[in-house]
């Protein structure tokens, strides 16, 4: 369905603000300024078994003027939709270049903030893929279906508890330079999750299973049939639960691995996804998210995986929560390899860094959450792809003599070079001589990052690809979030460490 | 359409003002914030930021029940009130009764301050930092040191108005203080932090020689294998576990029996001895130099907070007491459905077993039986079961080890899995409770006064190659 932007947004005085804060900043002397005004409203509606138990509503409107000045950065942000306001915030940001020239001054060092080229995008619109936009919808809509679903599950033999939830997200942003280009954009995402809870009261035992539907950039269309079906996965849940719950704890050790794309998206993310941005390569990230392993002199070099491992940064996959059309600093989004036939190409970049290290043109990663934040290096949708001619995930099973297919996601944690990871997930199903034969506990798998990705044997095909992902990555300081997409297929990793969670526990 | 010239008890009076519905709660959150952000010895980014976030709560009485509708808007302006109102109304009505209603709190005295401008900081919070920032990158650079970090300071005065007629006032000054240290290779690396309420009180040049020392000790590397050992976990460490324990300590779903806190056979574990330490884990809105809002502020309803709560008084809690678990985080709604006392959730978080001894201390008696790790701090920490609250994550920054009561190296990094719950249960000493930044969850909570904490086993599940 073809949308245009909100008429709302329009009508702020976009570009009468933008000339404000430009020609403050061109007077006092910036050699590069932007200017950012964003309307990003988000809102949560949640459900504890069928019944409403907190929600929110919030919209973040504000600006921002960035600028090099000195060769130093500058960053300040507002609310005063003025003028006067707006040159006041630029002038605040001269300030801020100007304090950290003097730090820079102090500190003995030579070093100028220089920006890689960009085409100028002049008056350019772009609008992400989605039918209906959620908040368009009456919320009574919303808590209607939740609680539809709620009691589906609340019905079922063993869910003691449900836990629903609903995100949305409308995300306006103006963004204008002194190149001269100018972008208005629109983005629209959504994120519903069901957890049914089982509690054993005699023994204390509980556990949960998620619904693994990915958030993803469409509207209130995911919800009632376009791109996930509901029905079918809410039918599963009950049955999974209570397998899970009889299930025998896992025997600590090495096994094959068939993963779901449903839990791989997000090994990808914290593997390759934030390995691959060159700041933290760079060290632009040390004392917070951590640097990568894959330094900038192994470009090209690197082995970080078998050679039938295929990494995309891309900025334009449809439906993708990172999808844009133009950065937030102008950069017209672009799909690039990080990882071709299993050798490190290519990272994730601003224009800073892209002049920094000479590679030429960004490719379009700088984003910011919210207009009181200065844009930082953000990952694109970083995906894995598929075999054109790969198995079916039930083929990769029937490949497996003994080992286990991983479901879903549920804990994630890797060190700050990314290099040792430990996951859990959803649902962990033995395989058995190519069949699955019934559920595991208390399992997580741990790796070193290149020596899984070495492992990885076979990719699936097209038909297993789904595109996986999150709102909630951060990074930064000050913190901030963004949404990002995975696509991936199902693949199979040979010999891989198999914790006992229990075990681990000490019990 | 200036935000910023109106005043927010005004903002809240008119708001209030507007409201149709049968109770309405007004948050009106004044913020301002200025960072300096650098890496290798320079600055990076830096920013100062002003803005006000309007939060209505409407609440509206029907046959089935009360219902709320949350909404907020920032940059608010007179102009935008009715709309913003009407919206909270709609949300309301749209939303179904509300299982945690509850009667709009009345009866909290009113803040004296309430007509008062917020407070506000600026970029002049750095006037004397800065400069020694710059100094400290000098004699970093002179020393063979890069310094990455991050200097934030924030305020936020927030103005709750209700129907109920209640009229608080609340000053939330927060500063954070990150430098790390790394030699030019990046093999050595060495972190520390710090709260601060006006940077009055944190000296970088100080802060880097410190960070010099813990490199020198890097020096000599020695290689360890995963497995359990005897370690000291500082107190920032400290802090970050058990900020998730406490994340964890809800009351309503330990009645239901999914947490770490369930009793099997139904119930909670409050009266069960968790620690052999004398350990009191507390919380107090009056602790020196971790001041926190003394009333409930709600910005919408979840496991462990309630709007309807808004403005209701915190005082000191204690979760842990002697030893014993005493207290789980309750609104009164969950607290009136479980039977056990209202507790509402807090802005700090306070460790104290009547230990004496400084960590350099606790070194100094350490290692003497075999090595002893003295951490860092940890980072990256997920929960893997809750029904153990088995938490995973790393060593980062420098495990030193320690042999006869020095430090003698740095050991490689860790993966470890352990539960907070457990480590209280088998932790064999605790220092002296001082002030500490958090590392991990530094972003949402920075009020924390911990001990270091004596582990004869701490489980390191398996080697990290990372620096």
């Amino acid at each position: 369905m073809a949308h245009s932007i909100d008429a709302a947004f329009t009508a702020l005085p976009l570009r009468a603000l933008a000339d404000a804060a430009l020609a403050r900043a061109r007077a006092l002397g910036a050699e590069h300024a932007d200017f950012r005004l964003e309307r990003i409203r988000s809102a949560s509606w949640r459900l504890r078994d069928a019944k409403p138990s907190g929600g929110s509503d919030t919209t973040d409107l504000g600006y921002a003027v960035r600028v090099v000045h000195g060769g130093s950065w500058g960053f300040a942000s507002g609310v005063d939709l003025t003028m006067d306001g707006a040159a006041r915030v630029a002038s605040q940001a001269v300030a801020m270049a100007k304090l950290s020239a003097q730090v820079i001054k102090a500190a003995g060092s030579d070093e100028r903030v220089e920006l890689a080229d960009e085409p100028v995008h002049a008056e350019k619109t772009w609008i992400s893929a989605y039918d209906v936009n959620p908040f368009e919808v009456p919320d009574a809509d919303k808590a209607a279906l939740l609680a539809d679903w709620s009691s589906r599950l609340l019905a079922a033999e063993g869910v003691a508890h449900v836990d629903a939830s609903l995100l949305a997200v409308h995300e306006n942003k103006f963004y204008a330079d002194t190149s001269g280009t100018t972008t208005t954009q629109q983005r629209v995402r959504v994120h519903p999750q069901l957890t049914a809870v089982a509690v054993d009261s005699t023994t204390g035992e509980f556990d949960s299973m998620r619904t693994i539907a990915p958030p993803t950039g469409r509207g209130w269309e995911y919800l009632t049939g376009t791109g996930w079906d509901w029905d079918a996965e809410l039918e599963r849940i009950p049955d999974f639960l209570a397998e899970k719950m009889r299930a025998p704890s896992v025997e600590a050790g090495r096994y094959d691995l068939v993963v779901d794309p449903s839990n791989l998206w997000l090994t990808i993310h914290e593997s390759i996804g934030h390995a691959t941005e060159l700041d933290r390569a760079l060290g632009y990230e040390a004392a917070y998210a951590g640097t990568s392993f894959a330094t900038f002199d192994q470009l090209g070099k690197l082995k970080y995986g078998s050679s039938i491992m295929n990494v995309t940064g891309d900025r334009t996959a449809e439906h993708g929560l990172a999808t844009i059309g133009y950065d937030d600093e102008g950069v017209e989004a672009q799909s690039w390899d990080l990882v071709k036939d299993g050798t490190l190409t290519g990272y994730q970049t601003d224009r800073r860094i892209a002049k920094l290290t000479g590679l030429g043109r960004s490719n379009g990663c700088a984003y910011a959450d919210s207009p009181a934040h200065v844009p930082v290096q953000r990952m694109a949708n970083v995906s894995l792809r598929p075999d054109p001619g790969g198995l079916s995930t039930e083929d990769l099973i029937g490949g497996v003599e003994r080992g286990i297919y991983v479901v879903g996601d549920r804990s994630w944690s890797i060190d700050m070079q990314r290099y040792n990871f430990q996951f859990t997930g959803q649902r962990f199903f033995r395989i058995e001589n190519g069949r699955l034969a019934g559920q595991l506990r208390d399992v997580a798998y741990q790796a070193t990052t290149t020596e899984f990705w070495g492992s990885m044997e076979k990719v699936g095909g097209p038909q297993t690809y789904v595109l996986g992902g999150a709102f909630n990555c951060g990074k930064a300081q000050p913190g901030q979030v963004a949404s990002v997409s995975h696509g991936c297929p199902s693949a199979l990793f040979r010999d891989v460490n198999i914790l006992n969670t229990t075990q681990e526990a000490g019990r | 359409m200036s935000a910023i010239r109106t005043k927010p008890h005004e903002i809240v009076e008119r708001a209030l003002e507007l409201s149709t519905a049968d109770g309405c709660v007004v948050i009106a959150d004044e913020e301002s914030s200025a960072n300096l952000r650098w890496a290798g010895n320079a600055l990076t980014t830096n920013g100062v930021t002003r803005g006000r976030t309007l939060t209505v709560i409407a609440t509206v009485d029907g046959k089935e029940g009360t219902a709320s509708g949350v909404v907020s808007r920032s940059a608010v302006t007179v102009a935008d009130l009715e709309p913003l109102v009407r919206a909270a109304e709609a949300a309301a009505r749209g939303a179904g009764p509300a299982e945690d209603a509850q009667p709009l709190v009345t009866g909290t005295p009113a803040s004296p301050d309430f007509t008062d401008a917020p407070a506000e900081t600026s970029s002049a919070v750095f006037a004397n930092f800065a400069p020694a920032l710059g100094e400290a990158f000098a004699r970093a650079r002179a020393g063979g040191r890069e310094l990455y970090g991050f200097a934030h300071h924030e305020l936020v005065s927030t103005y709750v108005g209700t129907s109920t007629g209640l009229r608080l006032r609340h000053d939330q000054p927060n500063g954070t203080l990150e430098l790390n240290a790394k030699s030019p290779d990046r093999t050595r690396s060495a972190w520390t932090g710090r709260a601060t309420r006006d940077f009055k009180d944190v000296d970088p040049t100080a802060l880097d020689a410190e960070l010099a020392v813990r490199l020198g000790w890097a020096e000599r590397k020695v290689e360890l294998p995963a497995g359990r050992y005897e370690t000291l976990l500082p107190p920032t460490a400290v802090a970050d576990l058990l900020i998730y324990q406490m994340w964890s300590a809800a009351a309503r779903d330990a009645v239901e029996g999914r947490t770490v806190f369930s009793k099997p056979g139904g119930g909670t574990r409050i009266g069960e001895r968790l620690s052999e330490l004398p350990l009191t884990l507390r919380s107090d809105p009056n602790a020196p130099g971790l001041e926190c809002a003394p009333f409930v502020i709600a910005h919408s309803s979840g496991d462990d907070a309630s709007v309807f709560d808004n403005g209701l008084p915190v005082g000191a809690t204690e979760w842990i007491s002697g030893g014993e678990l005493a207290r789980l985080t309750s609104t009164r709604h969950s607290a009136a459905l479980t039977g056990l006392p209202l507790s509402p959730t807090f802005g700090n978080l306070i460790l104290d077993a009547g230990g004496e001894k400084s960590l350099e201390e606790m070194v100094a008696a350490s290692g003497h039986d075999g090595p002893c790790l003295l951490l860092t701090c940890l980072w990256y920490i997920r929960e893997v079961d809750p029904a153990t609250l088995l938490l995973t994550g790393l060593t980062r920054d420098g495990v030193y080890l320690v042999e006869n009561g020095q430090v003698t190296g740095e050991v490689n990094n860790f993966r470890f899995n352990e539960s907070p719950v457990d480590l209280l249960s088998r932790a064999s000493e605790a220092g002296r409770t001082e002030k500490t930044l958090p590392r991990e969850w530094g972003d949402w909570f920075t009020r924390a006064a911990m001990p270091a904490l004596r582990i004869p086993d701490f489980n390191m599940s398996s080697v990290s190659k990372g620096v």
